[in-house]
């Protein structure tokens, strides 16, 4: 069985962006940018399957300009067999996103879709569920665990009343959540390997998909900012301030 | 006119707490008329829950026995079934809807705004980007079905009106059997939700050990709160990873809230933004959350927190 993975290059989790002042966006110029970490989560349990010898192959993919190439180098070095970059310039929204691994999908025979829940850029949280429903595949978002029986996924995600485990039909799409796994480092030597490692480069037309935004972005503003508010100096007057304030009786 | 589907969140039994604020929302976009669908089963005290809402003009509901469970894969070909007569499909964005409404989205061939937070206009709305540190204001196509998660944060409950009428829908969608329900290990606890709650107090790192949480649930208990947790605290292993709050947890608006030995990363900030009252416990006065605390006490969570709960006695 073959697995994909999908790689998004996002600013980097450490970085606090800002908007930029004339409202066109946030300022992206010299900022480090990375895997998005949901992506990461979902490559390291890729890897995990193969290791127990229930895949053959990972392949990471993504879409973006020829930077993204940074990231799935890093892919590859984290243990990714090959890389493929379906080149676009533009924005790509998450139905686009979609319909591009799909059309990937189809190509390379994929028994097995892992992508982040979200990316931490535009938080939209689309993708893989997307992706499955075009596939007309399974689809189990916020995995916290996965367990591979033949053509049988056994995998329990994260909802908001508790943990909840399905049972789905491979091929599928799972999406990871946050407590998945501990994503491994890349040590020196990977990076030299990983440069040895197939990175094919293709683009939307060569796939067949359209590029199709749906959405204008009019505007992008920062969010309004709480202000500091009073300290107090102990248990009584916190007390008293609430009471006060109208939120303790 | 325009028409707008709302389609219900529950548990199987109760109807869940996102369904009231996307009403709210919905009344927001101009509509003529708000339904709302309840996909359940069984699903009639669901529907005469979501029947109740004010504002509220029909309930369709669709009772088989594989909505039992709520599986995307399942509800997604009857949900865009319903969808064709309508101009908006939303749902809240917890886990139910975040897990749907993309499955609806693009089954209806159409994208999907994540997370509305407020409507500017029939096909403007703003939404969070970046965990909350920008706010963008997207156009989507006029003419075109709008799929939408509604940030619940974002929009009061709505009240309780006359009951609206009850209508059973039947689509003859079919249905996949590739995704089964195995079980749900829900967490049980007599306190109040903490996606809904009016009051929560949250323990951070600080708290030390899943022991000394001890005291953040005798004071939510004295307070009648839910409780909650950071990030840190989750990892560390103090408590499950359903009560926490912050960007990759709950986003959550209560009238009060507590930050208890957190320390305020901006992951767990953007959850907590939209807090009516925020107060901060910390003994570190340098503490980021003191920043957007309206009311601070730097002291040593251990000696004060049970001195606030011995206080509202």
């Amino acid at each position: 069985m073959k697995i994909l993975v999908g790689v998004k290059r996002v600013v980097d989790y450490n970085v606090r962006v800002r908007v930029k002042p004339d409202g066109s966006g946030v300022a992206l110029d010299g900022v480090k940018m990375s895997i998005n970490p949901f992506d990461e989560i979902a490559l390291e349990e890729a890897l995990r399957i193969r290791e127990r010898g229930q895949a053959t192959e990972v392949i990471a993919v993504a879409i973006g300009p020829d930077d993204v190439q940074t990231q799935l180098r890093s892919a590859l070095a984290m243990g990714a067999d090959r890389a493929i970059l379906v080149k676009c310039d533009a924005e790509v929204e998450p139905r686009d996103v979609a319909r591009t691994l799909l059309a990937v999908i189809r190509q390379e025979g994929i028994g097995l879709a892992f992508l982040g829940k979200q990316a931490i850029d535009d938080d939209a949280g689309q993708t893989g569920q997307m992706l499955a429903a075009l596939w007309d595949r399974p689809q189990v978002s916020f995995a916290s665990k996965v367990e591979i029986n033949g053509a049988v996924a056994r995998v329990t995600r994260e909802v908001d009343s508790g943990l909840e485990t399905l049972e789905v039909d491979l091929p599928a799409v799972i999406t990871s959540d946050l407590r998945l796994n501990e994503p491994r480092y890349i040590k020196l030597p990977d990076i030299m390997k990983a440069k040895k490692k197939p990175l094919a480069v293709t683009d939307l037309a060569a796939l067949g998909v359209n590029h199709a935004p749906q959405f204008k972005v009019l505007k992008t503003e920062s969010p309004p900012q709480r202000t500091r508010g009073i300290i107090v100096k102990d248990v009584p007057e916190l007390v008293a301030e609430l009471k006060k304030r109208g939120v303790l009786s | 006119m325009s028409k707008v589907l709302v389609i219900a969140d529950h548990d199987g039994k109760r109807l869940g707490a996102g369904a009231a604020r996307c009403i709210t929302a919905a009344g927001k976009l101009g509509a003529a008329e708000i339904h709302i669908a309840v996909l359940a089963s069984p699903a009639a005290a669901i529907a005469a829950e979501a029947a109740a809402l004010a504002g509220v003009g029909k309930v369709l509901v669709v009772e088989r026995a594989e909505n039992a469970h709520p599986l995307a894969a399942v509800l997604a070909p009857q949900v865009v079934k319903l969808a064709a007569a309508y101009d908006y499909v939303i749902g809240p964005s917890n886990t139910f809807g975040k897990d749907l409404l993309p499955r609806v989205a693009a089954l209806l061939g159409v994208g999907q705004v994540s997370d509305l937070m407020s409507v500017e206009g029939p096909h403007t709305f703003k939404r969070p980007i970046y965990a909350g540190n920008a706010i963008i204001t997207v156009e989507s196509p006029a003419g075109a079905k709008l799929v939408a998660t509604i940030r619940t944060a974002s929009f009061a409950a709505a009240g309780s009106g006359a009951p609206a009428p009850i209508e059973a829908a039947s689509t003859d969608a079919v249905l996949p059997t590739h995704t089964r329900f195995v079980s749900l290990n829900a967490v049980t606890n007599d306190r109040p939700d903490l996606q809904s709650a009016a009051r929560v107090v949250s323990g951070g790192r600080a708290l030390g050990s899943a022991d000394n949480f001890k005291i953040i649930y005798a004071l939510a208990d004295r307070m009648g709160a839910a409780v909650g947790a950071s990030r840190a605290a989750v990892d560390a292993g103090y408590v499950p990873s359903d009560m926490q709050v912050g960007q990759t947890g709950k986003i959550i608006a209560p009238a009060l809230y507590m930050a208890i030995g957190i320390s305020g990363a901006i992951q767990h900030l953007t959850g907590i933004k939209d807090a009516r009252t925020i107060v901060a416990i910390n003994k570190d006065p340098e503490a980021p959350i003191f920043e957007v605390a309206d009311v601070g006490l730097v002291a040593d969570l251990f000696k004060v927190v049970p001195e606030l709960t011995a206080a509202l006695s």
